[in-house]
């Protein structure tokens, strides 16, 4: 078996760091290989050098076993290589064929643009791979799976057959997950050879036919992922021994903190989305919220938060009741709120890591005496809280931006869990994060219900809801299907859930 | 001055150096001049002669000021030497308007807003204080002038509050309202000097401000630095205390940089927005105030010579900083200034200026062409986000 694309002692410097030293990977012809690294280890710098973004300070790199020179991303399609980002690079209010087009397009006596070509190129495309992309449908309105179906059509009209695709599944859920590997498979066949970025150890699992990880920008050493195991790989991955199960002694629950009752929001497109939705949080304990994305989960938090104003049903925080109350009241009477998305909501990128870590108590004492700003002790609280919560930032004053994912999450975390709180919200804590950083993540969170919080986690993820919860509500279509104890239910039953099918009943409902 | 200068560490939360900071706009500048010069070659002018005479109608002549420092030391007699320094501090009188109208823009731009609507302001400002100037007698200047100032910067934050308003309330766009809110001042301008503020005489202008409301000047006459540029550089300060270093600042500062995690924080983003274009519009109204109070004593027609339209390319040369904001409107006052100079003495048309000004402004605004042009190795170092693009 030949190797379609080789990397040689790839070294890449950046000033101050080294994100790539002497890198080797192979890739064999019509194989999958998966790229496994944490955040930071070099992966994507790895991948931008091979599309030409990048030039490599030292190194090689051979394509069909000759050695390409590649200077921009126009070198690389020459050379059949395609990757899809992980951040879509699609135009909204185009269509698939407009964006498909873009860049080359075809036209008919030399003026006119020639769509119905692209469109029937594309229907073919969409055939052979089973992809089931509607070549006339606009960007906007396709769902997040879709969108990136139309980024490998993109990749594949240009006639690429090594793709790369960096952290596919990030945006995707469970069910498009599966989609997208039926579709890797189908490419696989088809003789084209693929680089799937990830740090996702079971993901790597189910569908790598080799596996070379990363570390700190070098190659720590290539697997067979028949010899694999997921510790293994977390090992690999971080350096050390990682726990991925979260240890947790059995909830002391107590009086409610959250409750809510028979809750109808609307969300800013005024559909409403959340549909006659009640539970409660106690003390002490973990209340999982499961359900495939879009259900409502995210319209539930804001409503909570204050973010969004309730159209009907009550909310009460200590037996307060929350309605058209300001989110900075809901925040003092003791919630904490870990957003969904952290760099909409969590964080000010372009703010140093010390102003970050008051955005909500910037205006009490300690931090501000009247209106003035208190210096002194906002980078104090910076210095101890970045040393507690071990975020790596070379120091206080950088910009949040500049972190990794992981380390900017663990600054929210930081925030939330500093202030005295009563009740957490943690909504998808610990999405596009590394092993390492999920691993201390739901410590933290664990450590928070222990000391007697009440905590509500939000996650498209099973794993981490049953890994995190005492309890588990599951959202579908805006409404709860049901509320179950942790350890009295199993993957399959909170699947079916999340699909809508009440297992008990055994029949679809809605 | 230049030690306050000094933009701060937390202005942008990076630890990049000073000098970094300044290496762009200060190229930007350099390469204005040189291409200005290609300009100036080719309208078939002498290069040397023009910016010669730049120089000399900015900072005055090194000559003259030996000169005159000789004549006063050797005679007492003064008139040599301060016409020596004229020119130097006529560039600080043109600056000083700048300052505040900057501060205006500038303001703005930090908490995402495109206040366009100095140059209306600054109108406004001007008729409120040139009117509180003539028309109230009797008082003393302790307390006349600080009242025609405060009216100046009232009658802006008025003016500026208004667009605000509109802006919270009904999402319209602050661009858009702030323009129409400029051809609103300019009509009722125009109605006002030619009808109940006019003067008695045929020129549509106001009646001069008492003296008691006169900004004091330093020197006597022609020379007309007053104290306006100390209040413009007090109040720079004073924004950059704001912004930095108080409650209300950290408030703005994060609502212009990303007002979801702004109201995720529990701050209140429309009383924000109020707020800003308010002080945003009294920083212009200020402008105006102090071109009345210190330097013209009376308001005409087309008073403000576009003060309030400079100030949004003062703002960005600046980095929406309160001290880049003053350094480069000492940069506008000293071209501004020079250019009458240049034009007088070496045939260049002022319009030369505007070029150059432009060109700094496009080299600022796409700093890329800088760094190929010098082929600097380009620093990551984070853009300014200035306005959240238009509508939503």
């Amino acid at each position: 078996m030949t190797n379609v694309l080789e990397l040689r002692g790839i070294t890449k410097r950046f000033p101050g760091v080294i994100a790539n030293e002497k890198v080797d990977i192979a890739l064999r012809e019509g194989k999958i290989l998966a790229l496994l690294g944490e955040n930071g280890a070099g992966k994507t710098t790895l991948m931008n050098i091979l599309y030409g973004l990048y030039k490599p300070d030292e190194g090689q790199i051979f394509v069909r076993g000759r050695e390409a020179h590649i200077h921009g991303p126009n070198d690389a399609i020459a050379l059949g290589i395609g990757m899809v980002h992980q951040h879509f690079m699609l135009v909204p209010v185009m269509t698939v064929t407009e964006n498909v087009m873009l860049g080359v397009e075809p036209t008919r006596n030399g003026m006119f643009l020639d769509k119905e070509k692209v469109s029937r190129r594309i229907r073919e495309i969409s055939d052979q791979y089973g992809l089931e992309v509607d070549p006339n449908a606009y960007i906007k309105d396709l769902p997040v799976g879709i969108q990136q179906r139309v980024e490998i059509i993109k990749v594949l009209y240009r006639q690429a057959d090594i793709l790369i695709l960096d952290e596919p599944t990030a945006v995707l859920t469970p069910q498009e997950v599966e989609g997208l590997f039926k579709i890797i498979n189908t490419l696989i066949k088809s003789g084209k050879s693929i680089i799937f970025i990830t740090h996702k150890l079971k993901e790597v699992l189910a569908i790598a036919d080799d596996i070379t990880v990363l570390r700190l920008g070098k190659v720590v050493g290539s697997i067979d992922p028949k010899e694999a195991t997921t510790e293994k790989l977390a090992s690999m991955m971080v350096g050390r021994d990682v726990n991925l199960v979260v240890e947790k002694k059995p909830a002391k629950s107590g009086k409610p903190v959250l409750m809510v009752e028979n809750l109808f929001v609307r969300d800013e497109r005024q559909h409403m989305t959340v549909q006659g939705v009640s539970f409660e949080v106690r003390e002490g304990e973990v209340l999982g919220v499961a359900g495939v994305q879009g259900n409502g989960q995210t319209e539930l938090v804001y409503a909570l938060t204050g973010l969004l104003p309730l159209e009907a049903g009550t909310i009460r925080l200590l037996n307060e009741p929350i309605r058209h109350t300001s989110p900075r009241e809901i925040l003092e009477r003791g919630m904490a709120h870990i957003p969904e998305d952290r760099q909409r909501h969590g964080l000010i990128l372009t703010f140093p890591v010390h102003d970050n870590l008051v955005l909500c108590t910037y205006y009490k004492e300690p931090f501000a005496r009247g209106i003035s700003l208190q210096e002194k002790a906002i980078f104090s609280n910076a210095g101890e809280l970045v040393k507690q919560y071990d975020v790596r930032t070379p120091n206080i004053y950088v910009n949040v931006g500049t972190l990794s994912g992981g380390n900017q999450q663990k600054v929210i975390v930081a925030r939330e869990f500093s202030r005295p709180i009563k009740l957490l919200i943690a909504s998808q804590p610990t999405r596009g994060l590394d092993v390492g950083s999920i691993e201390y993540i739901h410590q933290q969170i664990i450590k928070k219900r222990d000391e007697g919080t009440g905590v509500l986690v939000v996650s498209s993820e099973l794993d981490e809801i049953l890994a995190l919860s005492d309890r588990i509500a599951v959202m579908y279509k805006g409404q709860i299907m049901d509320i179950l104890d942790a350890d009295k239910t199993s993957k399959e039953e909170l699947g079916l859930l999340m699909a809508g099918i009440h297992p008990s009943d055994n029949k679809k409902t809605k | 001055m230049s030690e306050t200068a000094t933009p701060s560490k937390q202005s942008n939360g990076g630890r990049s150096s000073l000098a970094q900071e300044l290496l762009v706009p200060v190229l930007a500048v350099v390469t204005g001049l040189l291409i200005g010069a290609v300009v100036i070659i080719a309208s078939g002018a002498n290069v040397f002669d023009a910016y010669g005479a730049l120089f000399t109608g900015s900072f005055g002549s090194p000559a003259r000021l030996v000169e005159g420092l000789q004549v006063y030391f050797s005679t007492g007699e003064t008139r040599e030497l301060l016409r020596a320094i004229y020119p130097f501090t006529e560039s600080l009188v043109t600056a000083t308007p700048y300052i505040f109208a900057g501060l205006s823009v500038a303001l703005g731009f930090r908490a995402g807003l495109f206040n366009i609507g100095a140059e209306g302001q600054f109108f406004i400002g001007a008729l409120c204080s040139a009117f509180i100037g003539y028309s109230l007698k009797g008082l003393p200047m302790i307390v006349h002038l600080p009242l025609a100032l405060l009216g100046g910067a009232l009658g802006g934050a008025i003016w500026g509050m208004i667009p605000g308003y509109l802006k919270a309330r009904f999402g319209a766009h602050e661009v858009v309202n702030t323009i129409m809110m400029n051809w609103i001042a300019f009509r009722l301008s125009d109605w006002l000097l030619n009808g109940p503020m006019k003067a008695s005489g045929f020129r549509p202008v106001t009646p001069n401000v008492l003296a008691s409301a006169e900004l004091p000047r330093f020197f006597p006459d022609p020379l007309r630095f007053n104290l306006g540029f100390f209040i413009a550089l007090l109040v720079a300060y004073l924004v950059y205390w704001f912004l930095f270093k108080t409650t209300t600042g950290f408030e703005i500062r994060s609502v212009g940089a990303n007002p979801d995690a702004a109201k995720y924080a529990g701050m209140n983003i429309v009383k924000n927005l109020v707020l800003v274009m308010a002080l945003a519009g009294g920083l212009a109204g200020m402008a105006g105030s102090a071109q009345v109070l210190g330097v013209d004593h009376w308001v005409g027609q087309g008073f403000s010579a576009g003060y309030g339209f400079d100030a949004i390319a003062l703002a960005l040369l600046g980095k929406s900083h309160p001290f880049g904001v003053v350094l480069s409107a000492l940069l506008f006052g000293f071209l501004r200034s020079g250019a009458t100079n240049m034009q007088s003495r070496a045939g260049i048309p002022i319009d030369i200026i505007s070029i150059i000004q432009g060109l700094v402004i496009v080299f600022i605004a796409a700093p890329a062409i800088i760094r190929w042009f010098y082929r600097l190795r380009s620093i990551k170092t984070e853009e300014t986000v200035l306005t959240r693009g238009w509508g939503k």
